[in-house]
């Protein structure tokens, strides 16, 4: 078997697939399921400073290979992540977890991350200035170069662990925005969230999301993606984490000789709950099929 | 909650739009009525919920609507073929408040999950009275099917073409110790504010997963934000908070 370990700003994954934030809560109601400890890890539910109960209902809509959520960071609160979360992850999930934190002001992502550092189950803090489902927040920061370097200088100033960028797809120039947390300290880049979309009742002629607009997800994104992942990678030194539509061993594959040191896995958890595991399952005989002995060295091929 | 994957051994039509879908398969994470389903449909991204209208000895009752490109496929589905379903999903409703006189109140396509409940409440001993409201008199279905239990049934239809003209608070009995609801939202507000006992609702919403993590379904409650599809479906009387 070949090997599948990669590394991620400095800490070793046993497997490169990590269930995206917002598509696997907190972990542990998919530990009902099966031993999540053969995840490379996961980014937990997106935390911000105060609870938050997100966006009126309808949040969700169907779309061809895809769907829109519009859930807007429904989440408890950092204070409560820490005291009540965390410890039921601890019970079920032994190795690094990636922290994921979104705010609406430079004050809120420091405090978030400061938090979190200091938390011993968090491996990497993932900062989404990407969500586009929040006003006056999350995706406002990742479409303008100098304020998402804001962000990042930001948290760096107040965090001790590698602090991930999540960016947002919804730009005209991702690379410039990459650049620029990189260049403000970021440790990695992630990407992609997920695209602005929308879909239309046609009977009631209204938008079928009660927020009219949302995030799309789910394969149908999967080429945007790889091209983003692609353009990113080559652009910077940091490691990339790649996500966006990936539904199987051979997307992650995919994603990797693009540029992506690790993989995300997201929409894919909410239709089938299983959908991490089998990917992971999968792997091995995906690289045994396209001649890949060792996964790491796989990572960015593609010139 | 579990993945398993189920035979077709019936789907036959019901009404004009109606349909009962029997499958045979491992039912053993249903554990109440008010539970659901999440179906896998060829094609579609996301599961489509469907409630439980009965589970036993390995074979799931399904009584879906056609209300979309979804249920339309499921109709068109045969004996033989299989359907990859996630089973024991959502609370569902609990036996244990009943008391001696339950009032059972299903609206159109919210009929389905009272019938195992019916089911159950009459096994436990229980004098079951049930008010199944419909549009109108080709939309009934199951009256028979409540009947043979040895349910009271009233039926009510919004035009009169059939029993009590009106909706199901038009037939509430004068005399009953807890109630049990499902159906659309409207006729939810209405029962809520009709009965004078406590009881338990059971609700809808768009669904992401059905399982709990996508945060797609929830809702705010006097007792907190809950997910219709985990905390859910099924609300109690007490702490519920209309805000639509």
């Amino acid at each position: 078997m070949g090997k599948m370990n990669v590394n991620l700003c400095g800490i070793t994954l046993d497997n490169p697939v990590i269930p995206a934030s917002g598509t696997f809560g907190f972990g542990y109601e998919f530990a009902e399921l099966y031993d999540i400890n053969v995840l490379g890890t996961f980014s937990f539910k997106g935390t911000t400073k105060d609870p938050r109960f997100g966006n009126p209902t309808p949040r969700i809509a169907e779309c061809t290979a895809g769907m829109i959520n519009a859930v807007g960071l429904q989440n408890p609160g950092v204070e409560k992540v820490i005291s009540e979360e965390l410890p039921k992850l601890a019970q079920c999930f032994h190795k690094p977890v990636m922290a994921n934190v979104s705010g609406f002001s430079v004050e809120d992502y420091a405090y978030t991350c400061e938090k979190l550092d200091k938390e011993p189950q968090v491996g990497w803090l993932e900062v989404n200035v990407s969500c586009p489902n929040v006003h006056g927040g999350g995706m406002s920061f990742g479409t303008n170069p100098e304020a998402a370097a804001e962000v990042t200088r930001a948290v760096k100033a107040v965090t001790t662990k590698p602090v991930i960028i999540k960016l947002s797809p919804n730009v005209t120039d991702i690379v410039s925005i990459a650049k620029a947390c990189e260049e403000a300290g970021a440790d990695g880049i992630s990407l992609i969230n997920t695209l602005l979309g929308m879909r239309i009742d046609l009977r009631r002629r209204v938008p079928v999301i009660a927020n009219k607009m949302g995030g799309f997800s789910g394969s149908a994104i999967f080429p945007v993606a790889v091209r983003m992942v692609y353009q990113v990678a080559h652009a910077v030194k940091i490691p990339v984490v790649g996500m966006g539509g990936v539904t199987t061993a051979e997307d992650v594959i995919e994603m990797m000789m693009a540029g992506a040191s690790a993989v995300e896995v997201g929409a894919a958890n909410l239709v089938d709950p299983f959908a991490s595991k089998k990917i992971i399952d999968d792997l091995p005989a995906a690289m045994a099929k396209y001649g890949i002995e060792n996964l790491a060295n796989i990572i960015g091929a593609v010139q | 909650m579990k993945q398993s994957i189920f035979e077709i051994i019936e789907n036959t039509a019901l009404t004009s739009n109606v349909y009962r879908m029997r499958l045979a398969g491992d039912t053993s994470a249903i554990t109440a009525p008010g539970q659901f389903v999440n179906i896998k449909l060829d094609g579609k991204f996301l599961r489509r919920p469907i409630s439980v209208c009965d589970c036993k000895d390995g074979v799931l009752t399904l009584v879906y609507k056609v209300v979309g490109a979804g249920t339309a496929q499921m109709a068109e589905m045969h004996v033989a073929e299989e359907l990859d379903i996630l089973t024991g999903l959502g609370n569902g409703y609990d036996l244990t408040t009943a008391g001696e006189r339950p009032l059972l109140l299903g609206g159109g396509v919210g009929v389905p999950p009272l019938y195992m409940l019916a089911k159950e409440l009459i096994a436990a001993g229980k004098d079951v009275t049930v008010i199944l409201g419909f549009n109108k008199q080709d939309e009934i279905f199951y009256e028979m099917e409540f009947r043979a239990l040895g349910a009271n049934v009233i039926v009510a239809t919004a035009d009169g073409s059939y029993g009590v003209k009106g909706f199901v608070t038009d037939a509430l009995p004068a005399d009953y110790t807890y109630f049990y609801t499902c159906g659309p939202e409207p006729m939810l507000k209405a029962v809520w504010r009709a009965t004078n006992t406590s009881g338990q609702m059971s609700f809808e919403e768009r669904m992401g997963c059905g399982f709990g993590a996508c945060m797609g379904c929830s809702c705010k409650t006097l007792t907190g934000y809950k997910r219709i599809c985990r905390e859910g479906p099924v609300m109690r009387k007490e702490e519920i908070l209309w805000e639509k």
